[in-house]
């Protein structure tokens, strides 16, 4: 089992180690101590490697991740699981601006709460937040599933296309084009799916609300000006 | 981007320490903002004296002499004490105003950095850590301070360009972000009086919130202004004599991590500037909300 002393061992090290990690390998369980901030811990890996990293990150940890399953047993800075493809990230406790953004695939599970434009653009991940999420958050996004046990800040699916969006506390603003839809029979097994992928157990996919598009702003009509 | 950082000390047995901490803090965000750096320091304030920091690009020439012509000028006690391109000048409490006129009118050249009971503040271009050794920071002892490392954006990379910005007695302020409104305000605010010293959209904001103040507002209240006044975006960190507050502005997208122990409230760019201060671990560790002002006063 490699551990990486980021107080010791240059990032570089660790992360050349996470892609150099071939087809067969059976080493995959990577501990990650003293990660104090450093940006891209565990960014591009491409494996179905499990890394535990034991504090707090800053920029842009696990971004582009495939396959890994990543912990972070600390708080995460901005631009976490950016651009995710596919396994799962976990933070355990808060994350920082634009989480999760532009993800394609994936599980986003943060056990805290996440800050601004948490989900912006994302094309297909799923995203869970045990806590609140900030203003702007789920901007255009595509595809996916935003879950959110805890608050949702100002503007929430701003602009939004296909993805889903589930809060079971309170919304300060929705963002143009987003409304509230009724939760369907599919709509609850689906989030009751997703909330045992993330592990939790606690609350019932009935206390949640829907979010999604109303689909006005899909082509310009002048109509719908008032909208944007 | 550019790399502020904060530290509003509750443990009066960390103030040796001060200058040490925020120089780690601030050498930590250099790759955020190499151009220029600088940091106030609010160091103890003694009973009957008050000091003027100021700045020369001939250190040799301006201050030679000065001590002496000062006394003569003013007809007191005055010390000065030489450090690299700064000098701190000491004298006594109330004569400030008095004592930037003297040292106006016998060197002209010299910039005036800070004025206050006591803050100081020690800026150049370079690197922060050649800045901080060239004043001697980790040395430097107080109660609370703060520090910026510029990527220059809005105007020149100048000594004046650099942060800290302090535009009123023992206040000071650092940003990250940029001002779209600043030509109008700095306008507006001339005509109130105020003066200027840069084209530095940071400057319009320092002159700002010393304006509100001197209508009446407390520290607190004229950040709330800001954030309607201000059209940008801004992180500021800003320091009076027995105050420190934090606002953001309400898009909120320079980033900010603040940390709170029973010794310490702390502010960083990023959660890296914190790694080092004692017991962070079990800090309570936020990002500051939009729109919304935290300030603490001894």
């Amino acid at each position: 089992m490699p551990t990486f002393d980021l107080a010791v061992t240059p990032l570089r090290d660790l992360n050349q180690a996470l892609h150099d990690i071939a087809p067969g390998d059976n080493d995959l369980q990577f501990d990650v101590v003293n990660p104090r901030g450093h940006h891209a811990v565990a960014s591009g890996v491409h494996a179905p490697v499990s890394i535990d990293i034991h504090g707090s990150v800053g920029y842009y940890c696990g971004g582009m991740n495939e396959e890994a399953v990543i912990t972070v047993h600390g708080s995460a800075g901005p631009g976490v699981a950016e651009n995710m493809m596919s396994g799962r990230i976990t933070i355990k406790g808060d994350a920082s601006q634009y989480a999760g953004a532009t993800g394609c695939g994936g599980l986003l599970v943060i056990e805290g709460n996440a800050s601004s434009r948490c989900g912006i653009s994302m094309k297909g991940i799923d995203i869970v937040v045990r806590g609140n999420i900030g203003h702007m958050s789920a901007f255009m996004a595509q595809a996916g599933n935003l879950v959110v046990l805890g608050d949702a800040g100002e503007a929430l699916g701003d602009s939004l296309y296909e993805a889903r969006i589930f809060v079971r506390g309170k919304v300060e603003s929705l963002g143009a084009d987003c409304i509230e839809k009724e939760m369907r029979s599919e709509h609850i097994e689906l989030l009751a799916a997703l909330l045992a992928k993330a592990g939790i157990s606690d609350v019932r996919p009935e206390e949640f609300s829907r979010y999604g598009s109303s689909r006005k702003l899909y082509n310009f009509n002048v109509d719908n000006a008032e909208a944007y | 981007m550019c790399g502020i950082v904060g530290l509003f000390l509750k443990d009066k047995s960390l103030e040796p320490e001060l200058g040490a901490m925020l120089s780690s803090m601030l050498v930590t965000m250099t790759d955020r903002g190499p151009d220029s750096a600088g940091i106030a320091i609010y160091g103890a304030s003694s009973g009957n004296s008050a000091k003027i920091t100021v700045q020369s690009a001939k250190p040799k020439k301006d201050f030679s002499g000065l001590e002496a012509e000062l006394m003569k000028e003013l007809g007191t006690d005055v010390s000065i004490d030489i450090k690299s391109t700064h000098a701190v000048v000491t004298l006594p409490k109330g004569m400030l105003e008095e004592g930037r006129a003297a040292i106006a009118e016998l060197r002209p050249d010299i910039r005036i950095m800070s004025s206050g009971d006591a803050i100081e503040i020690y800026k150049e271009t370079g690197l922060p850590k050649d800045v901080v050794s060239r004043f001697a920071v980790n040395s430097m002892a107080g109660t609370h301070g703060i520090g910026h490392t510029r990527m220059a954006t809005e105007s020149a990379v100048t000594t004046l360009g650099a942060h800290p910005f302090s535009t009123g007695s023992d206040q000071c302020l650092v940003h990250n972000g940029s001002l779209s409104n600043h030509n109008n305000l700095r306008r507006e605010l001339k005509r109130e009086g105020m003066t200027f010293e840069t084209e530095n959209d940071t400057e319009v904001a320092a002159a700002y919130l010393t304006a509100e103040m001197a209508k009446g507002k407390n520290l607190g209240e004229a950040l709330e202004g800001a954030v309607d006044d201000l059209d940008g975006f801004f992180t500021f960190v800003v320091g009076t004599k027995s105050g420190f507050g934090v606002v953001r502005d309400a898009i909120a997208c320079k980033p900010a991590v603040m940390a709170e122990t029973d010794r310490y409230v702390a502010f960083g760019s990023e959660y890296r500037a914190l790694v080092n201060l004692p017991g962070i671990e079990a800090a309570r560790v936020w990002e500051p909300e939009p729109a919304t002002v935290y300030f603490w006063e001894r």
